[in-house]
């Protein structure tokens, strides 16, 4: 994973409350066995029509929304399945960062793995965020803080180990694996008991 | 120092404990693994040169892209997409590379990953459990912490048994007393998460309790413990007892002999000790319940299928009112049914395909209604032949599919039309969720069996007591 230290962008925004991981990439897209290639599939019954063109009323379609890598979700974003496309899907859709004021878990942590910053923010600063579209916002990973263009800061908290990961591009797979040790004596152990 | 049951498994798996700057490193005894959240996993370990850390602990299995139609006469299958078959080929191909056993197409076992798990007696008391899928939370029922993970932690688990956890909160859910004649632990399940929310249980693990829990047989407990997820919950367990107990005795991958007994003494041990701390408590009353049904788009727009919908609160619910064509005001009890589908991780055990074939024998489904009964595995497929289900089914005018997750998820080739109303007996109602632009109500396999023969939106009550009689 490459580091992410800092993200500017305007924000682009989906009131909707429950986003569930059906809607940021529907099952019938997930018979791939690569991770690359799902950003087009990216909301796909959302955000196309019927005869493949774009659907004017998904906000992520409208001109002011092309480009932005911030989006702000209504609350419980991502829940649902396990399906590690969801964020897949978004990052390669150009969306790097998530706000939200309740983010669901197993989504979370997925995002967190591959670099995509998922933020729980309070429910009054969510709901201002969402009541202004299009606002460039920088997301401080170290400084855990969200600059508004004011100059005023909304702060947030990453889970430690998460944010430490992010911030010098941790393998955490190459973590686990040192612990090889540790975990061989909890093996003995477990069949001596 | 009084403990709750998940975190007596909890403590018994650390295999480093967490600090204010690192997870806990959690080892996991048993690995399910499918064929659509393990690809890139698998390319990971290959990648690296890595070899699976304890093979025998991971158990493999075909169920999403699977078709549930029978091959032609060549052997072919009728696969919904080529990619659908590329990634069942992966699988096979990664299995045998990896050494992991696999209950592909000619195991006898091949089925839903929680419907097989549990099954072979591979899910037991006391296991921490994980899969790339979220529905891993059905395990639960057997005294396991099992939950769904994303790929990349498949792919930890794979390389070293282990995965970065933080402790989750706790949250007990007592339902008292006895649920009423005619309904289901589905309806029980669905009830819960109207009651706690979509997102009640995020960040917790749900402890199941009390006498109405404790009254549940194993396929019903498996049922409710399925649906934790949909309340947001990182798993949902029940404490096992004489019923786990009888139920995976003598099963293929269950302790036998000397090593039975063993296994259940240290079982009864695994029980909240009286005194313990939850950091939430909720009660329910099991008499409230009664056949429940979803108005909306996610599970926790369940209510009571007789009870007037809900106005809506917001832009939101106006969406899945409108999407759903649920009108405020009006009980759901009575809509137009198009499709009826029977199966799924949540309703597809033996017990599910008996109450659903109890309603239908001697009856035929409405005209114009298209109903699909898909057994959870081959062991279910198998028994309920034995028992001549399946010709009560086709008799009722119903399809009898091949064993795999078929309309739950509609990547296989099994979906309904745009615009459709599917009562499903599966776990999501998302928009989309059985394909673009269906409309999914959940309910029990008797509520569906019940609007089949109505062809709306039945009670299943009047039908179970006319088929007792």
């Amino acid at each position: 994973m490459n580091p992410v230290t800092r993200i500017t962008s305007r924000t682009a925004v989906l009131v909707d409350e429950n986003i569930d991981t059906d809607r940021i990439i529907p099952a019938r897209f997930l018979t791939t066995t690569t991770r690359e290639g799902l950003g087009q599939r990216c909301f796909n019954d959302w955000r196309y029509l019927a005869d493949g063109s774009d659907n004017p009323e998904f906000p992520l379609n409208r001109p002011e929304a092309k480009g932005c890598a911030i989006l702000v979700a209504g609350r419980n974003f991502g829940c649902g399945s396990s399906r590690e496309h969801a964020p897949w899907a978004l990052l390669d859709y150009g969306i790097k960062a998530v706000l939200c004021s309740e983010i669901a878990d197993i989504f979370r942590n997925n995002a967190l793995k591959n670099g995509l910053v998922a933020i729980v923010l309070t429910a009054d600063e969510n709901r201002w965020l969402l009541a202004h579209p299009g606002i460039e916002l920088t997301v401080d990973v170290a400084g855990q803080f969200i600059a508004l263009p004011d100059g005023t800061r909304m702060h947030f908290t990453l889970e430690p180990f998460a944010r430490h990961c992010l911030l010098e591009g941790v393998d955490q797979l190459g973590y686990l694996l040192q612990r090889s040790d540790a975990i061989t004596r909890y093996e003995h152990q477990e069949h001596a008991a | 120092m009084s403990k709750t049951l998940f975190e007596k498994i909890w403590d018994a798996h650390v295999v480093a404990p967490e600090t204010a700057d690192t997870p806990a490193t959690l080892y996991i005894d048993l690995h399910l693994v499918h064929e659509v959240t393990s690809p890139q996993a698998f390319d990971e370990l290959r990648a690296r040169g890595i070899k699976l850390r304890r093979p025998e602990r991971t158990l493999a299995t075909l169920d999403h892209s699977t078709p549930t139609l029978p091959p032609d006469a060549t052997g072919e299958r009728p696969y919904g997409t080529p990619a659908a078959k590329a990634q069942v080929a992966q699988l096979e191909k990664n299995t045998s590379a990896f050494g992991v056993t696999l209950h592909g197409w000619n195991s006898a076992n091949r089925g839903i990953v929680h419907v097989i798990g549990p099954e072979l007696g591979a899910t037991q008391p006391g296991m921490t459990i994980v899969c790339g899928d979220s529905h891993t939370s059905t395990h639960g029922a057997f005294g396991a912490l099992a939950f769904g993970i994303g790929t990349t932690e498949v792919g930890h688990v794979l390389a070293t048994q282990c995965l970065l956890q933080r402790k989750p909160k706790t949250l007990a859910i007592v339902v008292d007393g006895k649920l009423p004649d005619g309904v289901a632990a589905k309806d029980l399940i669905l009830h819960i998460i109207g009651v706690i929310g979509i997102n009640g249980g995020t960040g917790h693990v749900i402890e199941y309790r009390g006498a109405a829990i404790e009254a549940l047989t194993m396929e019903e407990r498996m049922t409710v413990c399925n649906m934790s997820i949909e309340a947001g919950a990182r798993a949902g367990l029940i404490a096992p007892d004489a019923t786990t107990f009888a139920w995976l005795k003598g099963r293929p991958r269950a302790p036998q002999g000397a090593d039975w007994d063993a296994a259940v003494a240290h079982w009864k041990q695994l029980h909240t000790d009286p005194g313990a701390h939850y950091d939430r408590e909720v009660h329910i009353d099991a008499a409230d319940v009664v056949p429940t049904v979803t108005w909306g788009t996610h599970p926790g727009t369940a209510i009571a299928m007789n009870a007037p919908v809900p106005a809506p609160r917001n832009a939101v619910d106006q969406r899945a009112q409108t999407y759903m064509h649920s009108v405020p005001g009006k009980p759901m009890q009575g809509t137009p049914v198009n499709v009826v589908f029977v199966g799924s991780c949540t309703n597809a055990r033996l017990s599910d395909l008996r109450v659903a074939a109890r309603i239908l024998r001697g009856r035929h489904i409405a005209t114009g209604i298209r109903m699909l009964v898909v057994p959870g595995s081959e062991q279910v497929r198998h028994d309920a032949e034995a028992e001549g289900l399946h010709q009560v089914f086709l008799a009722a005018g119903a399809e009898w599919r091949l064993p795999g997750c078929s309309m739950c998820i509609a990547m296989n080739g099994d979906s309904a039309k745009p615009g459709e109303l599917v009562v499903s007996t599966s776990n999501r109602n998302f928009e989309g969720r059985q394909g673009k632009g269906v409309r999914t109500v959940l309910a029990s396999p008797a509520t569906a069996a019940a609007s089949a023969v109505a062809g709306v939106i039945a009670d299943p009550r009047e039908y179970l007591k006319e088929a007792a009689a």
